[in-house]
């Protein structure tokens, strides 16, 4: 990856935190703490790695992207918004009443989404099924799908994990946000997770354990799990939670609650000026 | 009926899914180790790589049947119905049910007629959770013939479908060259205008041998085999009200939330003045012992459906005048 290329990704990385606070605000309610986290995998993945077309969302060449950690859509929402699957302008009607941007995202009423998910520890099963059903087919499309470390504890992300291994499913990418936060508290006083890289391998992952918020190590990363032949990759993002709004950075408060007024127009002017400095490169 | 041939709709179930896989090829099924019970084993015999074995994990089973679909297969998902419509009840209701995905759900075993493995196994709930899934199409065949026809038709409908397969033997009813089955249609199998005996699966058989002690008593019913029980065919039913003024249901599943109450669900919402009895398993748990038993000691038996009936005769007739 060029710097160039670099540059332009952090610099979209930016509008979608913008895109999630815009959101978040505008709903008075939603997960801006996850969603920022993962605010650079979504840009990753939608400016870069997904072959995808904004004009047909539904093209059966594509590749398939399920948010398994659903109540990250504001993330998920400026991504698509940004990349022209819908207007920007539409961000803050997010859970508003009769908007399609609905609270979890829904695959009926957003263009793009490619899976209704917001129960946790589904949208992998859902993933897995996708990614059976296209090797079958001979189809040259993957699937990645994204889950947060508390969703970990779901029971049947590991009834999914051992479906991926057992099927070889080397066509699915399952993405875990790393940060370390959940509701109630860090993920180790909640419900302890031990060595992720290493819960993943034993079963039968090709695990990666990357900076989350590093494009290069993206790149690489991303590039590799596309090599792996015969089973499926997992790559583990270190990231922290709230990323890029420094109140929200590591703070658990964060996870479901949107910025009044005055929090919105601080988080907005230090992502603007993030921004202005990119631009500035 | 002891001269008829006795045929298990799981038997049905997976020889249907055997000739529908032969013509459709976008066909696959899912099965959580259970294929030799539920009898997806015959089309995995057949089809051995559209077949899908998911392990020990009904609800992954439910989210991979969701994921299939949404790449234009036709997943048959199985399991027994304690698992399938019970244990995956969420999985069903938000990853197949919510996006309103292609998915057909195979559950056999239903009813306390899966007998000596007791309580845990005997799903007696299943209507009630999936009939309160929106656009979920809930059905239960009285037979072989009709089991099979009801697979073809779930697989010729868009959307969600849950059937409920037996494990027990039921009598063959029907006739295999002259039946048709249409979704959301009930079957008036005896005419009769003093009572209505509204019934599906292993009752439906149960319901003709009461009929016909009843008519030798002289009082005529009618036996309306009401295999869909979402939707329902109110249409039925409400002229069965009106015609009949006594309505039984009759179904091997709680009282509550299942056939019967859907049928009184439509007759108060006419404000008909009709009296219904429910005929099913009196909230309370099953427990083991062979399946002809068990129905007979939860009164879900031809006897049972007799006294019942007679009991509503000899109740005062409320009449608008």
């Amino acid at each position: 990856m060029t710097k160039e290329e670099e540059i332009t990704l952090r610099k979209t990385a930016c509008k979608v935190r913008i895109g999630v606070l815009t959101a978040t605000h505008g709903a008075k309610a939603g997960h801006p703490g996850g969603s920022l986290s993962a605010a650079d995998v979504f840009t990753y993945l939608y400016f870069k790695e997904l072959n995808i077309d904004p004009q047909n969302p539904k093209w059966e060449g594509r590749d398939r992207f399920v948010l398994s950690k659903g109540h990250t859509a504001p993330g998920l929402y400026a991504a698509l918004a940004y990349r022209g699957f819908f207007p920007v302008d539409d961000l803050p009607t997010l859970r508003h009443i009769d908007s399609y941007l609905q609270g979890h995202p829904n695959m009926d009423t957003v263009p793009g989404v490619d899976m209704s998910t917001g129960s946790l520890g589904q949208g992998v099963s859902c993933a897995c099924g996708m990614a059976l059903g296209l090797k079958k087919q001979g189809s040259a499309a993957r699937v990645y799908t994204l889950l947060g470390d508390g969703e970990l504890q779901e029971g049947q992300v590991w009834e999914a994990l051992m479906f991926a291994a057992h099927y070889r499913l080397d066509n699915l990418c399952v993405i875990i946000d790393h940060n370390g936060l959940q509701i109630d508290g860090p993920n180790e006083k909640v419900m302890g997770l031990g060595s992720i890289p290493d819960k993943l391998q034993a079963f039968g992952l090709n695990v990666f354990q990357i900076d989350g918020h590093d494009f290069q190590a993206m790149e690489k990363a991303f590039g590799a799990a596309r090599q792996v032949k015969s089973k499926p990759s997992a790559i583990v993002l270190e990231t922290t939670k709230g990323k890029g709004v420094s109140y929200m950075e590591g703070q658990v408060g964060w996870h479901g609650k949107a910025p009044n007024d005055e929090e919105y127009t601080r988080g907005m002017a230090e992502l603007s000026a993030q921004l202005a400095e990119l631009e500035a490169v | 009926m002891a001269d008829v041939k006795k045929v298990a709709t799981r038997q049905s179930y997976g020889e249907a899914l055997k000739e529908l896989g032969a013509l459709h090829n976008d066909i696959v099924v899912l099965d959580a180790d259970l294929a030799n019970a539920t009898k997806t084993e015959i089309f995995k015999k057949a089809f051995p790589d559209r077949h899908f074995d998911c392990g020990i994990a009904e609800s992954d089973m439910m989210c991979v049947a969701a994921g299939l679909a949404t790449t234009g297969y036709v997943p048959f998902a199985s399991s027994f119905a304690m698992f399938a419509a019970g244990r995956a009840f969420e999985q069903v209701r938000n990853s197949i049910g919510y996006p309103h995905l292609n998915v057909k759900i195979g559950a056999t075993h239903g009813g306390i007629s899966v007998g000596e493995d007791g309580a845990s196994h005997q799903c007696c709930e299943d209507f009630a959770l999936m009939r309160s899934i929106p656009g979920m199409v809930v059905m239960s065949p009285a037979d072989d013939v009709e089991a099979k026809a009801m697979v073809n038709a779930a697989y010729e409908h868009d959307g969600p479908v849950y059937m409920r397969f037996s494990r027990y033997g039921a009598p063959v009813i029907h006739d295999a060259d002259s039946f048709a089955f249409e979704i959301g249609k009930g079957e008036v199998l005896w005419e009769g205008t003093d009572v209505a005996l509204i019934a599906n699966g292993l009752l439906v058989a149960e319901t003709l041998e009461a009929a016909d002690i009843l008519a030798q008593q002289g009082i005529s019913a009618r036996v309306i085999n009401m295999a869909t029980i979402k939707p329902l065919d109110e249409e039925l039913v409400l002229k069965a009200a009106r015609e009949c003024g006594k309505i039984v249901t009759c179904e091997e599943h709680s009282i509550i939330g299942g056939l019967g109450e859907a049928v009184c669900a439509v007759i108060a919402k006419h404000g008909l003045p009709c009296s219904v009895e429910r005929v099913g398993v009196n909230d309370e748990f099953g427990h083991s012992g062979s399946a002809g038993e068990l129905l007979r000691q939860f009164g879900l038996c031809a006897g049972h459906i007799l006294e019942t009936v007679l009991h509503l005769f000899r109740q005062p007739i409320y009449k608008i005048t």
